[in-house]
């Protein structure tokens, strides 16, 4: 079994702040951590290696700081590290970057034949989840998305079973490899990193692929160039000019503000009110 | 058709974009209508109503497109489809398309578009949309936006002008695909209004085959297992929604949210520190990375009101907020407010909705 895992480095969004007067995101001190969606995905293939064996690669695309990322992800047992870097990969969006993904897949198998990818579900600063169902169209792989378990895995029929969060239900799949599967959050629990994984990731030397490298010779398909999309502006969400009304009363005292409250509820509003003492019944 | 095929855009005066002829070939907006179950989800129409005002203003027919096995479940999904705005209806019928799998779809709803040539494709931002769209963008080799909240149409470029959330929601950004056609983008459920059903409305159906068979198609549908629904909160479509956020402090305070969201019949929503402490089920997160809901009602109880959060609720007919902190953001957008402690002002405000129960019934 020859897995390859997709990750990518972000910032942790909880600690980003935006500039109130220029409306630009402050980036400066915010940690940069491998996107917590990858990691389901990562557990996943490592735990599938557990059981047949062979091996896990894991492969980013980004700056050169990425590098942080996929040692991390070395560290919790992955095999191989590549990093593929290029200025020329700036800009890209989602189509761009399932092009770059694929070559540098293709790169990779031909050193060894890759059975899965997996990717994470969506990125936390992307969200776009576009670029797994990319790779996926590129290479002509089944695509299995948000799975939440996969059932069994048959490395002689090369086969492999999942369950799939669909809208209202789960779907129960079956198909061929090689297949790429996205991974639903909180559908396992990364393991913890060994000590021996975290002096070999510490000492590792990962692989870094430029642009040739990683076997693409269009540049018209990658960066900017090979970007369909294009943001026109970026703006901070639209505040309401209406501010809240405060509910006051004389006393202040708890039970008389509820009171002023839902009288002023059942008056300005008496169809809502309507409907609220129709449901409590 | 792929990328190579189109010829590229030429730059015309004031910065607008002039579209080759083969671009200009692309005209009418698309929604892509999803269904599970013999059951459509309502994201479509929401999208319909939505596609309708870009439709009005570029002046081109609105279409549904409904992929399905044959049978009366898909002729119904065309009806409805123009009881909610649509003007025809794009059908694909064969047996392979029975249960939602990407590779049949994917084929089915890429040659309609290339066959069709719409300028617009959009889709719910759903499991299925989400995991449709992205394999069909990338077969065509054109822009997808995921997970708008905004849609417009720039007139000066004639194009789809799609807002997002970016970075974790603290910002919007509006994107646009200039230079390739369709312009695809997904749109989260409930974010778009439900438009006015009109059953009078009647439209014409065009036919088109999948050209693929059972044994072509690799990944099988062993069993589809339904969520038990009673089991499962449905915030997206809830009525009142009462929610708390860290300002709780600790779960047993939490259960004063769950004590009046019975008594209204309401479901509990939460922030996503709560989510993330474990006091409830990721289901009930509200915001950015949870679910976007647009209840009558929504009370926020200890939530700060960050924009994480906001973009999940401020769709809310009526918003309460309960905070301590008077200079908490949720009273910047909030209907009402109480400046206090959670922890005294939830049992009050659920004596005070029991009182005024018991009088509404003495009344009736």
């Amino acid at each position: 079994m020859h897995i390859v895992v997709c990750i990518k480095q972000v910032p942790d969004s909880a600690q980003i702040r935006v500039h109130p007067v220029t409306n630009t995101i402050m980036r400066q001190g915010v940690p940069a951590i491998v996107n917590p969606y990858d990691l389901f995905s990562l557990e996943e293939a490592l735990r599938l290696k557990d059981i047949h064996g062979g091996r896990v690669t894991v492969i980013t695309m980004g700056p050169p700081q990425a590098e942080a990322a996929l040692r991390k992800c070395i560290s919790f047992g992955a095999d191989e590290a590549i990093l593929v870097t290029d200025r020329a990969f700036a800009g890209a969006d989602t189509l761009a970057t399932s092009y770059a993904l694929a070559a540098a897949i293709a790169q990779i198998a031909k050193d060894q034949a890759v059975d899965m990818v997996f990717c994470g579900k969506q990125t936390i600063d992307g969200d776009t989840a576009q670029v797994g169902p990319g790779i996926a169209k590129r290479m002509d792989m089944q695509l299995l998305t948000y799975v939440s378990q996969v059932d069994s895995l048959d490395i002689t029929s090369r086969t492999v079973q999942v369950q799939r969060r669909a809208e209202g239900g789960v779907q129960v799949l079956t198909t061929r490899l090689p297949c790429l599967v996205t991974m639903l959050e909180g559908t396992n629990e990364m393991r913890f990193a060994t000590m021996d994984n975290m002096f070999r990731a510490a000492r590792y030397q990962l692989k870094v692929w430029d642009r040739v490298a990683a076997g693409i010779e269009d540049v018209s398909k990658i960066g900017l160039k090979g970007s369909p999309t294009v943001v026109s502006k970026v703006f901070a969400p639209q505040a309401k000019t209406q501010r809240a009304e405060i509910i006051d009363s004389e006393s202040g005292e708890p039970r008389d503000l509820a009171l002023t409250l839902i009288s002023k509820l059942f008056t300005q509003h008496p169809a809502m009110s309507e409907a609220i003492v129709k449901q409590s019944a | 058709m792929s990328a190579e095929t189109k010829a590229p855009v030429k730059k015309a005066g004031k910065g607008k974009y002039e579209l080759s002829d083969e671009l200009k070939a692309y005209q009418g907006v698309w929604v892509f209508v999803e269904h599970e179950r013999g059951e459509v989800h309502p994201v479509s129409w929401e999208l319909l109503g939505e596609g309708r005002k870009l439709a009005a203003q570029l002046g081109v027919p609105l279409s549904g497109v409904v992929l399905g096995a044959p049978g009366l479940a898909t002729r119904r999904f065309c009806e409805e489809a123009f009881s909610h705005g649509a003007d025809n209806c794009y059908l694909i019928e064969d047996a392979a398309l029975g249960n939602y799998r990407n590779q049949p779809f994917t084929k089915g709803l890429t040659d309609l578009v290339n066959a069709y040539k719409p300028e617009i494709l959009l889709l719910g931002a759903t499991t299925q949309g989400r995991d449709l769209a992205g394999s069909v963008a990338t077969t065509l080799q054109t822009g997808l936006t995921a997970d708008c909240t905004e849609l417009n149409i720039d007139m000066e470029n004639r194009s789809l002008a799609a807002s997002r959330p970016t970075f974790g929601g603290s910002l919007l950004c509006t994107i646009l695909t200039l230079n390739y056609r369709p312009q695809m983008a997904t749109v989260r459920p409930r974010v778009m209004s439900m438009p006015q059903r009109d059953n009078s409305r009647t439209g014409s159906i065009v036919q088109h085959p999948l050209g693929l068979i059972e044994t072509d198609i690799v990944t099988k549908v062993l069993e589809y297992i339904p969520d038990n629904r009673q089991d499962k909160p449905q915030l997206a479509f809830a009525d009142i929604i009462v929610s708390g956020g860290r300002g709780m402090k600790n779960p047993e305070n939490f259960q004063l949210i769950w004590d009046l969201a019975l008594l209204l019949g309401a479901e509990v929503g939460a922030s996503r520190p709560v989510v993330q402490a474990g006091w409830v089920d990721l289901e009930r997160q509200v915001g950015q990375s949870g679910k976007t809901v647009r209840p009558k009602l929504y009370i926020a109880a200890g939530i700060s009101g960050a924009v994480q959060h906001r973009v999940g609720m401020e769709g809310s007919d009526v918003i309460i907020a309960i905070n301590n902190d008077p200079n908490a953001p949720i009273f910047d957008f909030a209907t009402y407010g109480i400046v206090g402690n959670a922890m005294t002002i939830l049992p009050a405000l659920t004596q005070a909705f029991k009182q005024q129960f018991a009088v509404a019934k003495m009344a009736s």
